[in-house]
């Protein structure tokens, strides 16, 4: 996140949807290939600057079967795009991207190392000790939710905020990409919290506070404002940004289209 | 029971090294057993606020290395029989302290003393890390100032994290022991307030230090406050830290100097 530390500009990311092409190959593979060569001899130039995406979901070719497949149709002309339904582990760097549609399956690293060790268990917040072992940098997938969970499984639809019970102390980083945090204690000076969603804070804002990386319409709360940083969907603000008469108030920051605002709650 | 204490900070100059030898001093004198530990190695400062530098022939490294036994190692105190001292080395650095180690010294300490008292270097580094990692009881020291306070918060975040207990799932037991306080000037506006440290910090006070120049002038005979002017405010505060580190209920007071007008010109000039 040092992007949004830097004093000027702000790097924003988008998400945007493309119409694109999706094969679908069907077992056994040679079959398939010998007809898309049958038809390719009809149309030959059919697919010349046309994306597309490589549909697995019925094919299921393994990691090696993946392999020769995205050889024969780059023998063919056809560039792959990226690849749907298939599992993680057939894929490697050099391959096309595995398309989720936002299906999240891996952890997404934050810059900073989290201070504490990798939670212990996959329920962190269940633990009885409201201090130990905070769970820092807590996986974006429910438990159970495996993350070699094929694509074509249904969306988790549990609730997905993640409760802090305790304060985050300085160099802390909570990275939570999939939902909204809320910490019951305050954010110390010098600790960040980044939230995909909103972010609830029930005692002092210090530190810097992320919210929204997937979502504008995020909001950040707080009961009391001291915050060095406020932050939504890219956009960002300062502590010499924020007016002064808000300074120690409890507030809600949220975007109003390309601009931010806040007021006292 | 004996109990690993480690004093540190994450910021330099606050009177980590000072806290040590007067709390060890105090408790020493209450007729516990007590050893002091100077992880700072490298930058070694115990033995010269202890007055032991003249006497120092093996450190922490090398038994730590194994070149050396505790007891050729360990240096006691001339004026308090039950107060021992275990120097660093100033030649080498903190790469040379090893996780195995230290935690063999460690465990050799707690068979022979009530309180192993660990002096950590600044900073979150190595010799930090490696100071807390054993600690059932951590001090944490802060002056009333935002910098200080924040860095204590640093500190705690990974007493809560890095320790063998905190990875155990167990707590070590957080003190804040707040030093160099000035109520006149933390009244003025000119110093954090001590309650502005705790809501900052949230944990427990052990004791507040009023700022003297007591404090300077003992360190440059080479002898902790509670030894060198027991009757000092300084001294007097740390006295009651030792006693509610042992568990006694005390109301929290800021002792301080009845001076003149000549000590408070002096007082100030001094610091």
């Amino acid at each position: 996140m040092t992007e949004v530390a830097s004093p000027r500009h702000s790097i924003r990311f988008h998400g945007r949807s493309y119409h694109a092409m999706v094969l679908a190959p069907e077992p056994p593979a040679a079959n398939w290939l010998a007809e898309l060569d049958t038809w390719l001899e009809r149309s030959p130039g059919f697919f010349f600057g046309r994306p597309v995406v490589l549909d697995l979901a019925v094919l299921q070719p393994g990691k090696q079967g993946l392999t020769e497949l995205l050889q024969n149709l780059a023998g063919r002309n056809v560039k792959v795009m990226g690849i749907e339904g298939a599992e993680p582990s057939w894929l490697d760097f050099a391959m096309p991207p595995l398309l989720l549609s936002g299906r999240q399956a891996s952890v997404i690293p934050g810059d900073n190392p989290p201070a504490a060790a990798e939670p212990p268990a996959p329920a962190p917040f269940s633990d009885p000790a409201p201090d130990a072992a905070a769970p820092l940098f807590d996986a974006p997938s429910p438990p159970g939710d495996a993350s070699s969970a094929t694509a074509v499984a249904a969306p988790s639809q549990q609730p997905n905020s993640l409760l802090l019970d305790s304060s985050i102390r300085s160099g802390q980083c909570i990275v939570h990409p999939e939902g909204d945090v809320i910490v019951v204690g305050s954010v110390a000076s010098g600790a960040e919290v980044i939230a995909g969603g909103s972010i609830h804070i029930y005692g002092t804002l210090r530190g810097r506070a992320i919210a929204g990386s997937r979502d504008a319409r995020a909001r950040i709360f707080c009961r009391k404002l001291e915050a060095e940083l406020l932050s939504i969907d890219g956009l960002y603000m300062v502590a010499d940004d924020m007016p002064a008469h808000l300074r120690g108030q409890p507030i809600q920051v949220w975007l109003d289209g390309d601009s931010m605002m806040i007021a006292q709650d | 029971m004996a109990k690993v204490l480690v004093v540190t900070s994450g910021k330099g100059g606050v009177g980590k090294t000072t806290s040590t030898a007067a709390l060890g001093a105090a408790l020493a004198t209450a007729g516990k057993n007590v050893v002091l530990v100077d992880f700072d190695v490298g930058l070694r400062n115990l033995d010269l606020v202890m007055g032991a530098e003249r006497r120092v022939v093996y450190d922490l490294i090398n038994v730590v290395q194994g070149d050396a036994k505790l007891a050729q190692a360990l240096i006691r105190d001339k004026r308090v029989p039950t107060l021992s001292l275990l120097p660093a080395s100033q030649t080498r650095d903190k790469d040379a302290l090893t996780d195995e180690g230290v935690a063999r010294v460690i465990a050799e300490l707690k068979e022979k003393f009530d309180w192993v008292i660990c002096d950590s270097p600044a900073g979150i580094e190595r010799g930090a890390t490696l100071a807390m990692r054993h600690a059932d009881v951590a001090i944490v020291v802060t002056n009333p100032e935002v910098s200080s306070v924040r860095d204590s918060d640093r500190i705690i975040g990974l007493l809560d994290s890095k320790t063998e207990k905190a990875e155990k799932g167990e707590r070590v037991e957080k003190h804040l022991l707040i030093t160099r306080f000035d109520a006149a000037r933390a009244g003025r506006g000119e110093m954090l307030n001590v309650e502005d440290v705790l809501e900052i910090l949230s944990i427990p006070l052990l004791g507040i230090i009023p700022e003297s120049f007591e404090v300077l002038r003992a360190s440059n005979l080479g002898s902790p406050i509670t030894l060198n002017n027991p009757v000092s405010a300084p001294a007097r505060a740390y006295f009651d830290a030792a006693k509610r580190l042992n568990g006694e209920a005390l109301d929290m007071t800021i002792p301080s100097d009845r001076k003149g007008l000549f000590g408070k010109l002096f007082g100030r000039r001094a610091a």
